[in-house]
């Protein structure tokens, strides 16, 4: 289909209509999603937290879904704009299986559809305010990408959003390499995922891990993982900071 | 075809059911010169007769890259054929951009039949008075299509069209059987052959004729002069001179007139 981009009256088409309809910031938000290919295609893990502003206020949010037969999308940042996006998307996919033709979109295709979608909307001043993770497996490739709220989008082995960029990415950059088994994959998420439980104040104790293969998405039933708090340095936390809490 | 008082617009109908203005649209492509095209599971070959104005003047163009992986060949209006392989690249290209990925060829023959259709459905507009060989691939091989001024499209293994196509269809109804799995010089040289029986009995040059190929692993593009010239000279064992020549500047003078003329009643677009 024909992305279209509309064209509004000159000057006035650069920013939103009307002040009050501009997105500023977000309310409800989706802490990191942490994703890395495997020897079978993706997996992906993300806590089921919605945040409102510092208030842990919804625990059970779905933040990763099948995009039609080939793709999963996981997304942080504001969830009201992921289920714009999954709105957007479910029309795509609607529009390509009514074609019944044997082609379909692979996560390539969707990936680069989203990356026009987020620009644009950035251009108007008007983002969704998302950092999208895009994994998926077509004829026997595995795709994994990521596009953020201004439209910056690429490619790589391992990918991850929000503060997963400053906690796992160093653990993924040291123990990533290529055709890990499921559960070599699945150890290396937890691995992040409990640094994040214990480091960002906006996670959750409650994930699940998706995986997408040629066969398709599996999305796993939320679990907790186990943490230790016994540390020595737990016990008096400002021994060598006096005076901070 | 003769004149009757329901040909005046394209939306009035016949007695009959016949929209006699979209017929007469068909008739157009029929006095294009021929222009053929023939797929194997991996290739699409396009290839037409070079047709000048004068000695003069140089041949028109009939064969449109609109991507690395779709060519098009047209007969009938060549301003038509323009202006509808601009629409082509046009599309090709947005899809490109959006998803960075082609553009599946079932999926563009489909638009530009809706294109063809609205034409055949308002007061103020006139059908396009050519038809198009889009040849192309998808996710599931090569593909070859006929869109008609009537907004039908179909899918072809080979088809020729234009004036005195019928003498190509029937080389290639003979042959078409084998072409899925042809190799790619077969094929080639199948669609000289199908282009030299349009010419019927003039010496087949490769000044005459313009081929393209394009495949799984081949972008489109045109066979250059020497290339084509080859594979005449595998099939054309004695070139006759100058009775041949003589032939070949009558022959080149007007386009001929006949040209797969439908059968009676039966309007050629429900065929």
């Amino acid at each position: 289909m024909t992305f279209t981009i509309p064209i509004e009256n000159g000057d006035a088409g650069k920013v939103a209509e009307a002040e009050s309809q501009r997105t500023l910031y977000p309310y409800v938000t989706g802490t990191s999603i942490v994703a890395i290919k495997y020897k079978d295609g993706v997996l992906m893990a993300s806590d089921m937290g919605g945040s409102y502003g510092s208030t842990l206020r919804y625990k059970n949010i779905e933040r990763m879904k099948a995009i039609g037969k080939h793709s999963l999308l996981g997304a942080s940042g504001e969830i009201s704009d992921f289920q714009e996006i999954l709105r957007y998307l479910d029309e795509l996919t609607l529009n390509d299986n009514m074609w019944d033709d044997g082609n379909s979109l692979g996560p390539k295709e969707i990936h680069n559809y989203l990356t026009r979608v987020m620009y644009n909307r950035r251009n108007k001043f008007n983002p969704l305010w998302n950092t999208l993770v895009l994994g998926g497996v077509k004829n026997g490739k595995s795709y994994l990408g990521m596009v953020s709220m201004i439209g910056v989008s690429f490619e790589d082995d391992h990918v991850a959003t929000g503060f997963g960029n400053h906690l796992a990415r160093p653990i993924l950059r040291d123990e990533w390499h290529a055709d890990l088994s499921f559960e070599d994959g699945v150890k290396l998420l937890e691995k992040c995922m409990r640094v994040l439980l214990y480091r960002d104040r906006s996670a959750i104790n409650k994930l699940q891990i998706a995986k997408i293969t040629e066969e398709g998405v599996t999305v796993s039933q939320p679990y907790s993982l186990k943490t230790f708090w016994e540390y020595s340095s737990f016990h008096n936390p400002t021994a060598s900071a006096e005076g901070s809490w | 075809m003769f004149r009757n008082q329901y040909d005046t617009d394209v939306t009035t109908w016949s007695p009959t059911g016949r929209l006699f203005q979209v017929e007469y649209a068909m008739e157009a492509v029929k006095q294009g010169s021929a222009a053929i095209g023939l797929r194997s599971r991996s290739h699409v070959v396009l290839a037409c007769v070079n047709k000048a104005q004068s000695e003069l003047s140089s041949h028109q163009r009939k064969i449109f890259k609109v991507d690395d992986h779709i060519g098009v060949a047209i007969a009938g209006l060549t301003a038509d054929g323009r202006v509808l392989s601009r629409y082509m690249r046009s599309e090709s290209i947005n899809h490109s951009f959006t998803y960075e990925s082609p553009l599946p060829v079932g999926r563009l023959v489909v638009h530009l039949a809706d294109k063809a259709q609205v034409c055949t459905q308002r007061s103020w507009k006139r059908p396009y008075g050519v038809g198009l060989l889009v040849g192309g691939l998808d996710e599931s091989g090569a593909h070859l299509y006929y869109n008609c001024p009537s907004g039908n499209y179909f899918e072809y293994q080979a088809f020729a069209i234009g004036s005195r196509s019928q003498a190509a269809k029937t080389y290639l109804e003979r042959r078409f059987e084998s072409f899925g799995d042809s190799s790619r010089e077969d094929l080639i040289k199948d669609a000289i052959l199908a282009v030299r029986e349009t010419l019927q009995g003039e010496t087949l040059k490769s000044s005459l004729c313009t081929v393209a190929i394009l495949g799984v692993d081949e972008p489109f593009h045109f066979l250059d002069q020497e290339a084509i010239q080859k594979v005449i000279d595998t099939f054309e064992k004695v070139p006759e001179e100058e009775e041949g020549e003589d032939e070949a500047e009558a022959g080149a003078a007007q386009p001929a007139e006949q040209g797969g003329a439908g059968a009676g009643d039966v309007a050629p677009m429900e065929m």
